[in-house]
């Protein structure tokens, strides 16, 4: 790859757009993940019978189970959020800005 | 007293491989009858594999084909190879055990491996997949120093690989004399050899093949058991909770979080180690570069999230309807659990299993399934170890033959039929040095060792490859010293904990029980933002004329200018010249070349 091509990849208008919104995305999705970990432990830590609140009157069941099984789900769902939108706007940005260089 | 439990449960569950820590290990087995349905069926996997292995050798010739499945495993494969490496025969055993004695709390472990994942994905699986070659030290050497860099990513990844190899093989011994009634030895060796022929005759593909197989094995025997277990219930969950709850001598405390939450220090910092661990281990990372584009090792991330996800969500239904299935089974209790009239004593439930609570998911397979399904997981179990095994010896040989060998001694002189066949030297002495550790480490209690390995991993390893991806103000002796600083304190300060200091050195506190000298398990809360603090100082204050000419490049034009362009357009995928993005472009100068020094992030 050359000085020119670098240079053009660097002036393609699209190429700020895809750096500049990959970069965000990527680290929203990372904080949300974060928060989410960390607001389950800190309550763990610091207020553990508000998991052990039963769901219903009379139930067994434990806010904390489906609270639980919800993390593990949203840990799939981010990472699918972010597959669907990288494999279909990233990737057909950068081959956007690939085909118009070429 | 609460105190020393909470220290039990976390010194058992630092790490995935709870089993390691029960009577699995300290040398209390009892050996069974051997039992020859599961050895039946643990051959009629070995014949398969070995026959995989053999496919897999004839089209196993390049380097490229050793160490990364020739770059051929699609997006869907490699997420159950992946899941595969982090559902070990342990995690399945030991969470499953968790949830049996404490409930809620093994949610609260499985959670914390999962989560890694996305973040993996969100900041490191594509910059990887593009900026390296065969090993993440590719990518955390790629603008630095290549001989320290690349030396100190070597050593530190076999580090962990040591660690993790060491803890597999005692519970691997440990496990298949519970299981298949063979000697401990026989056990090790028997590991030890055939992971060695996997390995050398076929590399990554027979690797990750070994490895997809053993996903899909154990994923269905797991779900057989929880729809089975779930239909006594007439699968209502809150039916399961109510007969555990009735079953189990802690009542309604299994529902909530227990003895985890006394210390929140402990809690965030198992809570790092589990979670930027998974970011730092070589046989994990090493995954991504068997896909062929970041397309796929997107996809990959997210069906081994899901697999991993969903086998969690298993294990803790193996684990709720184990306390009231193996209660209904006085067979498996020891003669002392049992009251006069035969049954379960309720407070013995726990304490009273025959083999701990590392076997409760097996005792359910046999109340289940009967003994052609116990023959059936024993044998899933047996074959998880050997994949496991496999994966880290591959991860450590690419260490030398790739990273010590071919870039630090040879200095990228070296030939690829020369590259491999140092790998397989490797590999050999390796499997060697593993079966030998396996067995002088027979008595020893081995617990500790996957926790430091995920300490070390999340302490040394990801630090400096987050940094070199992100900061461009890092320096190579900054890298150097993090990195070192990193290793260096998550080593002592797991050796001054208590499961070193009290139950490996004998240590004891006023009251005869283990003691350390720190009251923290596990070191990833203070070592890790160490290793970034010294990283980030050294860089700072590097006056050293490396470190000048590191910070000179950044302002200059020039071909080192059109480098960095370059780096930061890889990262994307998007370089023009007819490679593929990164490919080829980073390795092959190795640090003899001003284009090697890139500042990926200058056009952010």
């Amino acid at each position: 790859m050359q000085q020119d091509s670098v240079d053009a990849i660097k002036a393609h208008p699209r190429y700020q757009e895809l750096v500049c919104s990959r970069k965000c995305f990527a680290w929203n999705l990372t904080v949300i993940m974060l928060v989410i970990y960390y607001g389950f432990i800190m309550i763990i830590a610091f207020a553990p019978s508000l998991l052990g609140t039963p769901i219903a009157e009379g139930a067994v069941t434990t806010v904390g189970m489906p609270v639980g099984v919800a993390i593990i789900i949203s840990a799939f769902v981010l990472t699918g959020i972010y597959v669907a939108k990288a494999n279909s706007r990233f990737d057909a940005l950068t081959k956007a800005i690939r085909e118009d260089l070429q | 007293m609460k105190r020393f439990y909470l220290w039990g449960v976390l010194l058992a569950l630092l790490a995935p491989f709870a089993l390691l820590a029960g009577p699995a290990v300290t040398g209390e087995v009892e050996r069974q009858a051997t039992n020859y349905t599961a050895i039946t069926m643990f051959l009629v996997f070995v014949a398969g594999t070995l026959g995989i292995t053999y496919w897999a050798a004839k089209r196993t010739r390049s380097a490229k084909d050793f160490y990364t499945a020739g770059g051929g495993i699609t997006g869907f494969q490699n997420g159950l190879a992946i899941a595969g490496d982090y559902m070990s025969a342990a995690s399945f055993l030991g969470i499953s055990g968790l949830v049996f004695a404490s409930g809620y709390d093994g949610l609260i472990y499985s959670i914390g491996f999962l989560v890694g994942w996305p973040v993996i994905m969100f900041l490191i699986a594509e910059q990887i997949r593009n900026l390296g070659k065969f090993t993440f030290a590719d990518v955390s050497s790629y603008r630095f120093g290549q001989t320290q860099i690349r030396t100190m990513a070597a050593i530190s990844s076999l580090v962990v690989v040591a660690f993790y190899l060491i803890a597999q093989m005692v519970g691997a011994g440990k496990l298949i004399q519970l299981l298949f009634g063979l000697d401990y030895w026989m056990a090790v060796v028997a590991v030890g050899a055939l992971m060695m022929v996997y390995v050398i005759f076929g590399g990554m593909t027979a690797t990750t093949w070994v490895q997809i197989i053993k996903a899909v094995l154990l994923l269905s025997g797991a779900t057989f058991m929880a729809v089975v277990a779930l239909s006594t219930f007439g699968f209502s969950p809150e039916e399961m909770f109510r007969q555990a709850v009735e079953a189990h001598p802690k009542a309604l405390a299994i529902m909530s979080p227990g003895s985890l939450v006394t210390d929140p220090v402990n809690a965030i910092s198992l809570g790092l180690a589990l979670m930027f661990g998974t970011a730092g281990l070589p046989h994990i990372l090493m995954r991504f570069f068997t896909v062929p584009d970041a397309k796929e090792a997107r996809k990959s991330v997210f069906y081994a999230t899901g697999f991993i996800g969903y086998f969690y969500i298993l294990t803790f239904i193996i684990g709720f309807a184990a306390i009231v299935l193996l209660s209904q089974h006085p067979e498996f209790f020891k003669p002392e659990a049992l009251a006069a009239d035969g049954s379960v004593i309720k407070d013995q439930l726990v304490k009273g299993i025959d083999g701990g609570t590392n076997m409760v998911a097996i005792r359910l397979a046999e109340a289940v399934g009967g003994n052609l399904f116990l023959g059936f997981i024993s044998a899933v179990a047996f074959a998880t170890i050997l994949a496991v095994v496999a994966g880290l010896t591959l991860a450590g040989a690419s260490a030398i033959s790739h990273d010590l060998y071919a870039s630090v001694i040879a200095r990228g002189r070296s030939n690829e039929t020369t590259e491999i066949r140092i790998s397989k030297i490797a590999t050999f002495s390796l499997g060697l040095l593993a079966i030998v550790l396996g067995i002088v480490f027979e008595s020893q209690n081995v617990a500790f060792m996957v926790g430091l390995a995920f300490a070390i991993a999340a302490s040394a390893n990801f630090p400096v490859l987050i940094t070199s991806i992100f900061w461009g103000k890092m320096t190579t002796n900054g890298a150097l010293v993090g990195g070192v600083v990193g290793l260096i304190s998550a080593v002592v300060l797991t050796i001054l904990s208590k499961a070193v200091w009290g139950d490996v050195l004998g240590h004891v506190g006023p009251d005869g029980k283990p003691v350390g000298l720190i009251a923290l398990n596990n070191p990833a809360i203070i070592s890790m933002p160490l290793a970034f603090f010294f990283i980030w100082i050294v860089s700072l204050l590097d006056r050293s004329e490396q470190a000048k000419r590191e910070h000179r490049r950044r302002g200059r034009g020039g071909s080192l200018r059109s480098g960095l362009k370059r780096a930061k357009s890889d990262r994307f995928g998007l370089a023009l010249d007819g490679k593929r993005a990164g490919r080829g472009l980073w390795h092959v100068p190795l640090g003899h070349s001003k284009e090697m020094r890139f500042r990926p992030w200058d056009l952010a």
